[in-house]
């Protein structure tokens, strides 16, 4: 009962100074409202690179072989550097070799990719991702279809000239028109268009639907590999363990194929997610760290501010405490009922900092390629800190309301 | 200085006023002169030299100098003086909202006078109920509100603490305005909240600091009659005043005077020696 009066009575103190209690909440809510908006943009941020980053560009359960790491992290040495130019390219014997080790549970595709100009008679020559595979690609990196087919196994041992496309490339080259059996123009040969990949969205702003996917054998490895050689041999395995199984496979049957002796470092790179994921952690952490920092001066402001209107509310109500006291009200019982009350405060700040923050989240989710996700230990994490700092803020001047003299707080008009 | 008069033979003729039940002299002073000894359970208040002294900036006030008081159970006391007499501070330490420099202070048997802050709250909470010349109400809270605050820091549960300041706002006449703020009541009814206040913990004394000294004259007898009605029902009240005809109302009467006991009468001969 104690506590629900003093919340209570805080409560009823706010509704009576509106504006008041808005300026001294300000800070927190300012403070809270960052926090929340940092934090989600960084927890959304670090969602799409585990669910959509890692799944749509590298792929769940997926590692690919390739002559050195795709995504290099950090700062790589130009020593690091030099040694990935001395290792030897991929070639389709490599591949062979290490799709032979690999156990059965597992799906591979060759990836050749890089950014080319296309062209068609219906649109102006624009830059697209060109990606020279093989029609378990598909599988691996869950692309479907909402129009047309994929390449067959016939097409792609062939090298048939088709290609299916992205969303964006067919609005660009084909606007208004039903792609499928149109030619498309890249690097002086023509493809023709069977399929329509459905809408991948975007990574980091970066497109996925700028996308041409060939057979690897056609004229298009001409365009992104032109001395022949691969780039990656992408696997994918049904479980986590068979997917170390694999990589070990391969690591195993390609030292003996490139004769490397024990003690010579793989001249090859057996790429996951996992090196991408664990920088982005790192990387989430300092974000989080830095992206605090601000919003936690607020806080400190916040405190100032509440700690400054507590002592005015203790001088207002000096008479009050003497009544409380004369009654019996122990100095406990004072400390806590100020406490409780500058907690109420500052919980009713963090309240509308953490509605605010959602929305602010929001809104810088909609208009840049930010994502943000509210992450649910956040608002706690905000209404624990508010909490905080109104009884951080409180505590001065509650005490000095405890020490009051009865008699003194009693004569005070 | 007046000598005493307090005398037995008035016994029989006073015994409807209920001044048979005040103690006498004799007894008073075997009680007072016993330094050190816990006085016997019918003896609410007991000091014995009690002194206070301030220090003004250096120099050194004597608030009081020495105040030898025995009150017994029941009794309804006025306390007189003048300004400057000392009587304020002889409130707060009965009070227990002070701590005199030196001397016994005896409360129900309970010595007092060297407690710690917690533990006088303890004792304000359970033994005194006060009532104020500006009443003291909580201007936001309601009159029930108000009742119950002295049962909320005495840890009594919510619905045990509603009942109770009901029977107390029933016992000033007030059921019938529980749900209004002190700013909604006028000056005899926020006194009368004030006493249901004061009353709720069923405490050994009822002090009151110049109850009627913001009332008009005929509030002032309606707030007497409460007092003289719970002193019939056998409520040890102790009233402070400046004002001889509200002292008058008492059944004995203590003056002080330079912070020292000048008279300590009963009521008739108080009344007899002032002229009224």
């Amino acid at each position: 009962m104690h506590f629900f009066e003093a919340i209570r009575l805080a409560l009823s103190q706010i509704r009576v100074q509106k504006l008041k209690s808005f300026f001294t909440l300000l800070g927190v809510v300012i403070g809270v409202m960052f926090l929340i908006a940092v934090v989600s943009i960084v927890e959304g941020m670090s969602r799409y690179v585990e669910e959509d980053f890692a799944a749509k560009i590298i792929g769940k359960n997926t590692f690919s072989f390739r002559r050195r790491p795709d995504v290099n992290i950090g700062n790589v040495s130009d020593e690091t550097w030099r040694e990935y130019s001395r290792r030897p390219r991929i070639y389709d014997a490599d591949v062979a070799i290490a799709r032979g080790a690999l156990p059965p549970g597992t799906v591979s595709a060759v990836e050749n990719m890089t950014f080319a100009y296309a062209n068609s008679q219906y649109g102006r020559p624009r830059q697209v991702q060109v990606i020279a595979t093989e029609p378990d690609y598909f599988r691996i990196k869950s692309y479907n279809l909402t129009n047309g087919r994929l390449f067959s196994p016939q097409e792609a041992q062939l090298g048939t000239p088709v290609v299916v496309i992205g969303t964006e490339v067919a609005s660009h080259f084909f606007r208004g028109l039903n792609p499928i059996g149109r030619e498309l123009r890249i690097g002086g040969n023509t493809f023709t268009v069977i399929g329509l990949l459905e809408k991948q969205g975007n990574v980091f702003g970066f497109s996925l639907d700028r996308m041409v996917i060939g057979p690897y054998k056609s004229t298009l490895s001409r365009v992104t590999n032109p001395r022949g050689d691969i780039d990656a041999l992408v696997v994918q395995a049904s479980t986590r363990e068979l997917l170390d199984d694999a990589m070990e496979s391969v690591r195993e049957v390609m030292r003996g194929f490139r004769r490397l002796p024990p003690a010579r470092p793989d001249n090859f790179a057996l790429e996951t997610s996992d090196a991408a994921l664990s920088f982005f952690d790192e990387l989430k952490g300092k974000l989080i760290l830095f992206g605090t920092a601000l919003p936690a001066i607020g806080l400190v402001v916040g405190a100032m501010v509440i700690m400054n209107i507590m002592l005015v509310a203790v001088a207002e109500r000096t008479r009050e405490i003497g009544i409380r006291k004369a009654l019996g009200a122990k100095r406990r019982d004072i400390l806590s009922q100020f406490l409780v009350e500058a907690a109420t405060l500052s919980v009713c700040g963090a309240a509308i900092g953490i509605g605010l923050g959602i929305a602010l989240a929001k809104v810088v989710a909609a208009v840049s390629p930010l994502p943000a996700s509210v992450a649910p230990w956040s608002i706690a994490l905000a209404l624990v800190v508010g909490a905080g700092v109104g009884i951080v803020a409180g505590m001065y001047p509650a005490s000095r309301a405890a020490r009051l003299d009865p008699i003194t707080a009693l004569r005070q008009e | 200085m007046i000598p005493n008069t307090t005398g037995e033979r008035v016994d029989d003729a006073l015994a409807t006023t209920g001044e048979h039940s005040l103690s006498t002299t004799a007894e008073r002073k075997a009680i007072v002169d016993a330094p050190g000894e816990a006085p016997t359970k019918d003896w609410v208040i007991v000091t014995r030299g009690l002194k206070r002294e301030y220090d003004m900036g250096g120099e050194v006030v004597r608030a009081l100098r020495g105040v030898d008081l025995a009150i017994r159970r029941n009794e309804y006391v006025a306390i007189m003086g003048p300004s400057g007499s000392g009587k304020s501070t002889l409130m707060n330490l009965i009070g227990c909202l002070d701590t005199p420099t030196d001397g016994e202070y005896w409360l129900n048997g309970t010595l007092v006078s060297q407690m710690s802050d917690d533990a006088l709250a303890r004792v304000r909470n359970k033994e005194i109920g006060f009532v104020f010349q500006t009443f003291n109400l909580l201007p936001r809270a309601t009159a029930l509100h108000n009742v119950e605050l002295p049962l909320v820091y005495a840890g009594v549960s919510a619905d045990e603490r509603k009942r109770r300041a009901k029977e107390a706002l029933d016992r000033v006449q007030l059921s019938n305005r529980m749900d209004h703020r002190p700013n909604e009541l006028s000056g005899g009814q926020r006194q009368r909240v004030a006493i249901a206040r004061a009353l709720v913990n069923n405490p050994s004394i009822l002090l009151a600091d110049e109850p009627t000294g913001n009332l008009d004259s005929q509030t002032s007898e309606e707030i007497m009659k409460v007092f003289e009605s719970l002193a019939s029902q056998g409520q040890t009240v102790i009233m402070v005043t400046h004002e001889p005809d509200i002292a008058a109302h008492a059944r004995r009467v203590v003056v002080l005077r330079d912070g020292i006991i000048a008279s300590d009468d009963r009521r008739a001969a108080f009344a007899a020696r002032v002229g009224l």
